[in-house]
């Protein structure tokens, strides 16, 4: 089955020359041809995973909690196409799009949603808690800003080892809030630890809006008692976030934390079981139609006659094809034997 | 081929809710990710969105009905290419059940299949006999040098916390560690116990193998999320992709006048964690050959040391291979008229008491429990067999103690051997006072020991 044609090394063709004159995402040429289109459909894999497992849940196949990442799937495909094999990535329970993109294979991921023997954590993780050591993803972790001391930790292992790579440890704007967050800034920032803190900011944790949360708003100033530079990115557009997360990534591997503050959204509730009574209607149509990040990628093909509409047309339906097969592997595959109930409890007992 | 679309459910309990608004009707074109109706339960409204591209080809259930069944049929849609009329033709009429709606079988629920039986754990190794010649020193001592052999043995093994380095360890446990093995590996953190907890966690699924000290294991409650959620079920939650070998070590316990904060047995919090290994040294044989068990272990460990002990002198192997097995109790003495278990500075007490009730005429066997996850029944049903009593000693308080899980495990696995209830000797139901003798009433000494024996000897 085909995977996501992530390539974790950075695109190395060169931009051209009109490119340094305009704003970063301003741009429709700052990224090839190739790379646009390879975005594009790495964000509809990623969108249409998640209206999948959206239906899934619906129809009583996925328990628990579901966190949907619809809106925000620029974020994690920009980010990914900054970094390199070996880097670390680590983030919180609304996951799937993080570990689509780090090029885990749709079916154990949707087969971990049902809670299945085929799924990533053999079932036993769920939504929220999946694995891949093959990809450097390190979860899916449950608890706020948990995984923010953790990919601190990774990032010292790196430094440690030498190995000239990066942690790339994502929360959102309910996370920056976190006593553990700012803890873990300052050692990384104490010991020049090699880690990209990317604070997704969809505007609400949970159901309580940023500026009813933080008392400081921007939170890419988060991190300046302990002399971490942040940036603001566009997150809604995929080329600034791989502009920003490119500097920052450089920033991170020569030793030192940024932070990059996207500004994005969730369509979604939270989760499944969400009124979505915080926020209106019509601010979340206002998203959808005039800053979809999908849309936007498809426009700046198109505009900038990269591509047709009978080719996109062609990714549309290999990527429904991906999800269709995944959904059928996740509704077909075995529930875990019952002896997995006591296995992976120790390592060796 | 048409696309069903069905009533979902919002949350995991909903059976039924209301379709309170169409947004699309018969003929128009749907797009995937674009709202075709509103649902409404009590608690809340959704929108539902199209998971696939096509052309409402029907209706199903109109606006405003009420009590719809979560996965029946709404709508259909044509495909593309398909004629809407046809499609509508093809369609299952509502309210029929879905005959070719894709099946949504329920998650198992109330024939949930009976657990397996949770396997024997495995036996942990025999103990070597160490008959070599041993080195008198402190438990102090006795953990700095199985820190030190353990990194010298393996690069990847590094220790951090607060004042560890510089400092030379705040109870000077760590003494000489910075000069042999510099700054990488030996590192002063700031004081924040949940964040270097994390990154420690952090760092051990990197591949590294840290050793946290905690100044004492009072602070450790600010890092217990870390400790329980994320080291000790990732390896679980991750179907066995992730491990996490570090020590969190540190005193625990109380220390002498330093009040109720400073002064809390840990050993059952954590010893209930199923992940977790929970070890509690007594002796500084026990202290150098556990902590290099548990520095060489995969797992989380715990690693309760007691800042009372630090001082104390006792004969260690040196036999650079002398490495104690982990969930084996020791027998420190041997008796036949009543057991007495405990871990921990109070194996020195329950010896004092043993001391004492042989003056009296009564023969205890002492058994220093050491490791509290995983537990050694055996060898404490093996002593019940002989003995018919049992005395257990912590200092922490009794309610979900480790003397309340042993009286458990005793009424299930030896309640025919036993002559006598178990009795619990245990530090009392308050927070420790400070004042010298209300601090001396709370912790167990070996008279309540002596006491406690007495009364299951019923003489």
């Amino acid at each position: 089955m085909a995977k996501p044609a992530m390539k974790p090394k950075v695109e190395t063709s060169p931009a051209k020359p009109t490119a340094s004159t305009k704003p970063p995402g301003a741009g429709d040429n700052s990224v090839s041809a190739d790379q646009l289109k390879s975005f594009y459909r790495d964000m509809l894999l990623i969108r249409r995973f998640e209206e999948r497992a959206g239906q899934l849940y619906g129809m009583g196949l996925i328990g628990g909690f579901c966190h949907l990442y619809i809106g925000q799937e620029a974020v994690v495909v920009g980010m990914q196409s900054t970094i390199k094999l070996g880097d670390s990535i680590i983030t919180s329970y609304r996951d799937h799009g993080h570990m689509l993109a780090a090029g885990m294979d749709p079916k154990g991921v949707m087969a971990e949603l049902t809670g299945r023997a085929s799924g990533y954590s053999k079932g036993k993780g769920g939504s929220m808690h999946m694995f891949s050591r093959e990809k450097h993803f390190y979860g899916g972790h449950g608890i706020v800003g948990a995984q923010v001391p953790i990919g601190t930790g990774l990032a010292f292992a790196h430094k440690y080892n030498g190995n000239n790579n990066v942690s790339l440890t994502y929360f959102g704007d309910g996370s920056a809030n976190q006593g553990q967050v700012y803890e873990a800034m300052n050692m990384a920032a104490l010991w020049k630890l090699p880690v990209i803190y990317v604070i997704e900011n969809n505007r609400y944790g949970m159901g309580t809006s940023v500026e009813r949360a933080s008392a400081v708003t921007e939170l890419y100033r988060h991190g300046e008692s302990f002399g971490i530079p942040g940036e603001r990115v566009d997150g809604m557009d995929v080329v600034a976030v791989k502009a920003a997360g490119e500097k920052a990534v450089e920033h991170a591997r020569n030793g030192g934390p940024y932070i990059l503050e996207m500004q994005t959204y969730r369509y979604r509730g939270h989760s499944m079981s969400d009124p979505a009574k915080y926020r209106t209607k019509e601010e979340v149509d206002k998203y959808r139609n005039e800053r979809d990040p999908i849309d936007h990628v498809r426009k700046l093909l198109l505009d900038g006659k990269m591509t047709d509409e009978a080719a996109l047309k062609g990714v549309d339906a290999d990527v429904r094809k991906i999800i269709n097969d995944a959904a059928e592997f996740a509704q077909h595959s075995p529930e875990p034997d019952p002896s997995e109930l006591w296995t992976d409890v120790l390592v060796g007992a | 081929m048409s696309i069903p679309v069905l009533m979902p459910a919002l949350s995991p309990t909903m059976t039924e809710g209301k379709l309170a608004k169409w947004h699309v009707k018969v003929g128009d074109a749907v797009k995937a990710g674009q709202v075709i109706c509103e649902i409404e339960t009590d608690k809340a409204t959704m929108e539902v969105e199209a998971v696939d591209e096509g052309t409402v080809a029907q209706i199903l259930i109109e606006e405003g009905a009420e009590g719809i069944k979560v996965n029946t049929p709404i709508c259909v849609l044509a495909a593309e290419g398909e004629s809407v009329a046809d499609t509508a033709k093809a369609a299952p009429a509502a309210p029929a059940p879905a005959a070719e709606t894709p099946k949504a079988e329920p998650r198992p629920k109330a024939e949930a299949p009976a657990a397996p039986q949770a396997p024997a754990a495995p036996a942990a190794a025999a103990e070597p006999e160490w008959t070599g010649k041993t080195a008198h020193m402190t438990v102090r001592e006795a953990l700095r040098d199985a820190m030190a052999e353990e990194m010298r043995r393996d690069g990847q093994v590094f220790l951090m916390g607060e004042e560890v380095a510089q400092y030379q360890g705040a109870y000077k446990v760590s003494q000489g560690l910075l000069e042999e093995f510099g700054a990488k590996r030996v590192i002063d953190t700031p004081i924040t116990e949940h964040g270097f907890a994390g990154l420690g966690v952090g760092a051990a699924f990197g591949g590294l193998k840290p050793i946290v000290e905690f100044m004492t294991f009072n602070f450790a409650m600010q890092a217990m999320d870390q400790i329980i959620n994320s080291a000790g079920k990732t390896h679980y939650m991750s179907g066995g992709q992730m491990t996490c070998p570090i020590v969190f070590r540190g005193p625990n316990g109380a220390a002498a006048r330093v009040a109720a904060q400073h002064s809390q047995c840990y050993a059952s919090w954590y010893a209930h964690v199923p992940g977790l290994r929970v070890l509690s040294p007594w002796s500084a044989a026990d202290a150098k050959g556990l902590l290099k068990a548990a520095i060489r272990d995969p797992n989380p460990v715990i690693f309760l040391e007691n800042e009372i002990l630090y001082g104390q002198s006792f004969d260690v192997p040196e036999d650079p291979e002398f490495v104690l097995p982990i969930g084996r109790a020791k027998i420190e003495r041997p008796g036949k008229d009543v057991t007495i278990t405990a871990f921990s500075i109070m194996v020195g007490k329950a010896l004092a008491a043993a001391e004492e009730l042989a003056k009296q005429g009564i023969d205890a066997e002492v058994i220093n429990l050491r490791s509290l996850r995983p537990f050694d029944t055996e060898t404490i049903v093996n002593s019940v067999k002989k003995t018919n009593r049992l005395v257990s000693v912590e200092e922490g308080w009794a309610f979900a103690g480790i003397g309340s899980e042993l009286a458990a495990q005793m009424m299930e696995q030896a309640f025919d051997w036993l002559d006598a209830p178990v009795k619990r000797v245990h530090g009392l139901d308050v927070p420790l006072p400070y004042a010298a003798n209300l601090e001396k009433m709370a912790l167990p000494q070996p008279e309540n020991i002596v006491a406690a024996a007495h009364e299951v000897c019923n003489r």
